[in-house]
Formats: structure tokens, C-alpha cells, sequence
């Protein structure tokens, strides 16, 4: 197991030290420049989806779909982080504990 | 460097509560690595390590759940280094802006992850000579690093008293957290249709190929967005 932690944290230390030595002419190109403003994008969108509809390898709908639209109406209406997450957390929690939802 | 000194305090205050709540939110989470760590057969001290020495999360959960399901310490590693692939990206664009060197960079490499990258983007990058979004990104990744080292900690050792996180709704505040994070980013309709695309790949993927993937997979959208409007601006 010892192998997986150190090899895994290495590896994932190595991936943001090359993202930062990468030479600033490269950033400055316009395609570049847009693709790296798009990219944590994507990717973060991509992590809410999985996070909110995969388990382990199937889409379900769960009750974290109704806790994400809770929070999705809490940022509508500019909530602080916390608020967000409490709001996610509690509804799904809710929705569990009265057996509405799995 | 004479900025309006009661608008920067304002700001300043504002940025360094985000942060102390971002670090809060994720230390709820930070708990329930620590109980899926122990629970899964790590030790302590291997738990630990990884929120002290991979510190990213998603990485983190992949390759815990990744051998708890079976998978061998080979396909757990690589699993978790995709996983980690955006933080790359993530430090690409934090560097600019950072403009650190010698240790400190050392140091702003390990903080650099979804939080602290939102965070830092968060703020307009002209504000008070990109002191606004150098703070967000330090105060935001220092917050987290230290609560989310003490909420393995808690969860690791105090696994039997946590019971199931889900009954927390620990996994809709996680999605709940990335979601507010990625909020603020999206500023156009580009923005919005790569967020959309990002987010459908990464479904319809996540059946098919294995945990980490999917959301890797996303990231084509942003170069395939990114390399045909700059063509079209150009």
C-alpha cells in the first residue's frame, strides 16, 4: 500500500510542478492563452456531474440531484460557499433520513 | 504601491473569510477521506500521507476507492495521476499571476488545486496589482491544506463514531462545493457551453471507462472550444 501513497503523491506532486515551468511565450499564444482559461472549467463541470450522478461505474439519480438544485437556487441568489454546501448537504441528508430518496 | 488602503482592507477581509470557509466546507469532506481511508485498509499514517503528500482531493478519493474496489496499487496510482493531470493546467495558469520562485514556488505547486486555482480566478487579476487574486489563491490553499490535514486526522482516527458519510449528505455537499466553485468562472456562453459539454462527456463516459477518466476526458472540450473561437477571433 506504502507504494500506491508515495507513487501516487509523486506522481500528482510531478503533474502541478510541469504545469508551472511550462515557458510563459507558450501561455501568451491566444489559442493557448483561451484553452487554459477554459480548461478548469470543463474540468470542474466535469467533477460536478460525476460527483452528482456516478456511482462507481453507473448514472444514478439520487438524492444528491434534488441537493444540487437546492444549491443551484442558492447561488442564484449569490449565497456565501458555505451556505451552498450546507444547503446541498442538509437537503440530501433530509431526503435520506425520511427514506425520499436514497 | 499607494492603493486605496480602506478599499484593500475591505477586500482583504472579504477574501481571507472565503477562504476560511472554503477550508470549513472541505474539512467536512476531509473527514470522510479520512474514515473511506481507514476504512479501506490504509493505516493511519498512509491516510495521512496522502492528504499531507498528494493533497488533491479528487486524486485522493480515486485512489482509495479505486483499491477498495478491487483495483490493483498499479491501476490506483495511475487512476489517481489523471485524476491529477488538471492541477497541470491549473498550475499553467496560476504562475503568471503568482510570480513565485525558489521555495515559495516549491510550496505554491503543492497548494495549487481546484480550490485555491478557483479561488485566484475568482478575483478580477487587475485588482490591486493582482494582490486580490495572489491572496485569494495563498489564503484559500493554505486554509485548506491545514484544515483538510486535520479533518483526515479526525476521520481517520474516529472512524467507527462517523457512521455513513452519505447520511451526512457529504457527497451532495461536495458536488454542491465544486459547483459554487465553478460558478463565478463561467462569464459568457462560451464559458457556459464548454461547461455543459465538460459536464455531459464526463456522463456519458463514466460507464465505460474507468473512475478518473471521464472527468479527463472532459478536458477536450476546452481545447476543442478554445483552439476554434480563438481561430475565429484571429
Amino acid at each position: 500500500m506504502w507504494f500506491a501513497v508515495l507513487a501516487g503523491a509523486a506522481g500528482c506532486y510531478a503533474l502541478k510542478y510541469v504545469g508551472s515551468v511550462i515557458p510563459a511565450h507558450v501561455l501568451e499564444q491566444p489559442t493557448v492563452k483561451k484553452i487554459v482559461l477554459l480548461l478548469p472549467i470543463s474540468l470542474l463541470s466535469a467533477l460536478v456531474a460525476v460527483q452528482t450522478f456516478a456511482s462507481s461505474q453507473s448514472l444514478v439519480v439520487d438524492a444528491r440531484v434534488p441537493a444540487l438544485a437546492a444549491a443551484t437556487v442558492a447561488l442564484k441568489f449569490k449565497s456565501p460557499f458555505i451556505l451552498v454546501v450546507l444547503i446541498a448537504a442538509v437537503t440530501a441528508a433530509a431526503l435520506r433520513y425520511f427514506g425520499l430518496a436514497v | 504601491m499607494n492603493t486605496v488602503p480602506t478599499e484593500w482592507n475591505a477586500a482583504r477581509r472579504q477574501i481571507v473569510s472565503n477562504a476560511a470557509s472554503i477550508g470549513v466546507a472541505v474539512a467536512m469532506y476531509g473527514v470522510s477521506f479520512g474514515a473511506l481511508g481507514t476504512t479501506t485498509g490504509l493505516t493511519i499514517p498512509q491516510t495521512m500521507a496522502l492528504s499531507l503528500l498528494m493533497f488533491t482531493g479528487a486524486s485522493q478519493f480515486t485512489l482509495v476507492s479505486t483499491l477498495a474496489s478491487g483495483g490493483t496499487a498499479l491501476t490506483a496510482v495511475i487512476a489517481s495521476w489523471l485524476m491529477g493531470t488538471r492541477n497541470a493546467a491549473y498550475s499553467m495558469r496560476m504562475t503568471p499571476i503568482l510570480k513565485t520562485s525558489g521555495p515559495g514556488k516549491l510550496v505554491a505547486v503543492q497548494l495549487t488545486i481546484d480550490e485555491s486555482t478557483a479561488m485566484g480566478l475568482a478575483q478580477d487579476e487587475e485588482a490591486f496589482e493582482g494582490r486580490a487574486s495572489r491572496l485569494a489563491f495563498w489564503a484559500t490553499g493554505l486554509s485548506v491544506y491545514l484544515l483538510w490535514n486535520l479533518a483526515t486526522f479526525i476521520g481517520a482516527v474516529s472512524v467507527s463514531a462517523i457512521g455513513d458519510p452519505k447520511s451526512f449528505g457529504l457527497d451532495a455537499a461536495i458536488a454542491a462545493g465544486l459547483f459554487a466553485l465553478v460558478w463565478p468562472q463561467i462569464k459568457s456562453r462560451t464559458d457556459l457551453s464548454v461547461a455543459f459539454g465538460g459536464a455531459l462527456i464526463a456522463l456519458a463516459l463514466a460507464p465505460i471507462v474507468p473512475p478518473g477518466v471521464p472527468v479527463l476526458a472532459a478536458a477536450m472540450v476546452a481545447v476543442i472550444v478554445g483552439w476554434v473561437t480563438s481561430r475565429r477571433i484571429s
